[in-house]
């Protein structure tokens, strides 16, 4: 399989701090990486260099590369909008737009033109089913998304995303908030949803990484200490802070 | 951090420890017997049995609650894995002592037809060989649970040795069969308990690297 996200050498700057350390990894298409690592350690960092939301802060410096499909995302010709329209991000607390149900996944293709009520009706039903979320929301579709469970509005945002028929789906640690339940139903969508998409993962969880991602890249201090098979990273780790952090001896 | 758990990953091992011991014992008062012919030892070896089939079963419910409670990864979860392993390796080997327990039994009233030499000597290179085993695990020494995997070579061509010879026995004189047959199980089963403190020497080495040595 094919690398979707190759990131090469890549420093992140906050001002004079260094956020992100020459980290080097790819992602290959289809299959879900996850990012592990203490808090403060460069993950969302990283993650967000991909769709280039780090844009929207001030004084951030970036060297190296992100490349998607051997493209740098940080070339000066890049459209973001089209990017961000390619790679999309969940948050960690689900952020409904104050809408119903429908318009919130209906959003994103209106902004991109599309205009013709049945198309949006497809587009609605498809995401939503995509989330996991159309059977339960099929009758309220007119109801504001704010009335829906936590799980739910999180699933929204998943099916707001699919939408616009992206290529890749960041997620920064998209359970935190949710109650187990919930959480499961996420992690069964995020192993559906790698049919189709190529997704990467935070996470502080490191079972949920286990459970559900096919390779692992671990984080400590702005550094890529070690990425590989998940498999792998939680039965031998090749380096010992990987297993101190996994094993909770860490600190 | 985390003090509780290591407390009983640490008691996991020290069980482990345990019960290796108590099979050991088994193994070489199962031995004496039968070259003693010693009737109450070879007893006291099958009645102990229980005692290391129910440590079996304790240390797999240790383990198995481990799991569950603390989601083990990476050397954590390969001293639960192992342990779990193990612990059938020398509960086999406890079936085996108390198998060749029976054979003294059997042997009981009659006199040997041979002064048993190659079958102590496999035993005690057997023994050796599950002794070490036990040392490396405590040590988490590879270097020593590479040379049980190198000792059982020489177990097993003993044991042709020992089927050999009693072979000839048989031939020369049919009404030997019967105590021959025995003996020779004996050396199957001394045979057996090599094989599996060598598979305790590999989950030894596949707990301290996490690399799995090729069978033979
Ligand atoms: N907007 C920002 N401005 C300045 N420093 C930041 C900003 N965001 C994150 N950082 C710093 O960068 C480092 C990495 O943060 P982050 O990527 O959020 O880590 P993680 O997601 O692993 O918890 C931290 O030291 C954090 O304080
Ligand atoms: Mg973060």
């Amino acid at each position: 399989m094919s690398d979707k996200i190759s990131i090469n050498k890549l420093s992140l700057f906050y001002g004079d701090t260094q956020a992100l350390k020459k980290v080097s990894f790819a992602v290959r298409k289809n299959s879900v990486m996850a990012l592990i690592g203490p808090s403060g350690c460069g993950k969302s960092t990283c993650l967000r260099t991909i769709n280039r939301m780090n844009d929207l802060i001030e004084n951030v410096r970036i060297e190296g590369e992100v490349m998607l499909d051997g493209v740098d995302v940080y070339h000066p010709d890049t459209d973001v909008v089209m990017l961000r329209k390619r790679v999309g991000m969940v948050f960690q607390r689900p952020n409904p737009f104050p809408m119903s149900i429908y318009d919130n996944i209906a959003y994103g293709p209106r902004v991109h033109g599309v205009k013709d009520k049945t198309v949006l009706d497809g587009i609605v039903e498809k995401s939503l089913t995509g989330a996991a979320l159309w059977d339960e929301v099929k009758d309220r579709l007119k109801q504001s998304a704010m009335g829906l469970s936590g799980g739910q509005q999180q699933r929204l945002c998943i099916a707001r995303l699919l939408a616009v028929d992206p290529e890749v789906l960041l997620m920064d640690e998209p359970c935190s908030a949710l109650d187990p339940i919930s959480t499961m139903k996420i992690e069964e969508l995020i192993a559906e949803l790698k049919e189709k998409y190529t997704i990467v993962l935070v996470t502080h969880n490191m079972q949920q990484a286990a459970r559900v991602s096919g390779e692992t890249a671990f984080f400590l201090s702005g550094e890529l200490v070690e990425c590989g098979d998940t498999d792998t990273i939680f039965t031998r780790p090749q380096d010992k802070r990987t297993e101190d952090y996994i094993t909770g001896r860490f600190g | 951090m985390r003090q509780s758990y290591e407390k009983e990953l640490e008691t996991l091992r020290q069980e482990i420890l345990r019960m290796g011991g108590l099979v050991s014992q088994s193994i070489e008062d199962a031995v004496q017997s039968l070259a003693k012919q010693d009737e109450q030892l070879a007893k006291k070896v099958i009645a102990g049995d229980d005692a290391i089939d129910q440590m079996e079963v304790d240390i797999e419910d240790r383990c198995m609650v481990l799991i569950a409670r603390q989601q083990p990864m990476a050397r954590d979860l390969r001293i639960i894995g192992t342990g779990l392993k193990i612990t059938t390796d020398l509960e086999r080997m406890g079936d085996h002592a108390f198998d060749i327990a029976k054979v003294t039994v059997r042997l009981a009233n009659q006199p040997l037809i041979k002064p048993l030499v190659d079958i102590p000597r496999m035993a005690r290179m057997a023994q050796k060989m599950l002794t070490d085993s036990l040392e490396a695990y405590m040590k988490m020494d590879i270097a020593l649970a590479e040379q049980v995997c190198l000792a059982d070579n020489e177990v097993d061509d003993l044991y042709q040795q020992v089927f050999r010879e009693l072979l000839t026995y048989m031939m020369e004189d049919p009404r030997t069969i019967g105590q021959a047959t025995q003996l020779i199980f004996v050396g199957r089963y001394l045979e057996r308990i090599a094989d599996h403190a060598t598979n305790i020497a590999e989950w030894v080495i596949y707990l301290v690297t996490g690399q799995r040595l090729r069978k033979k």
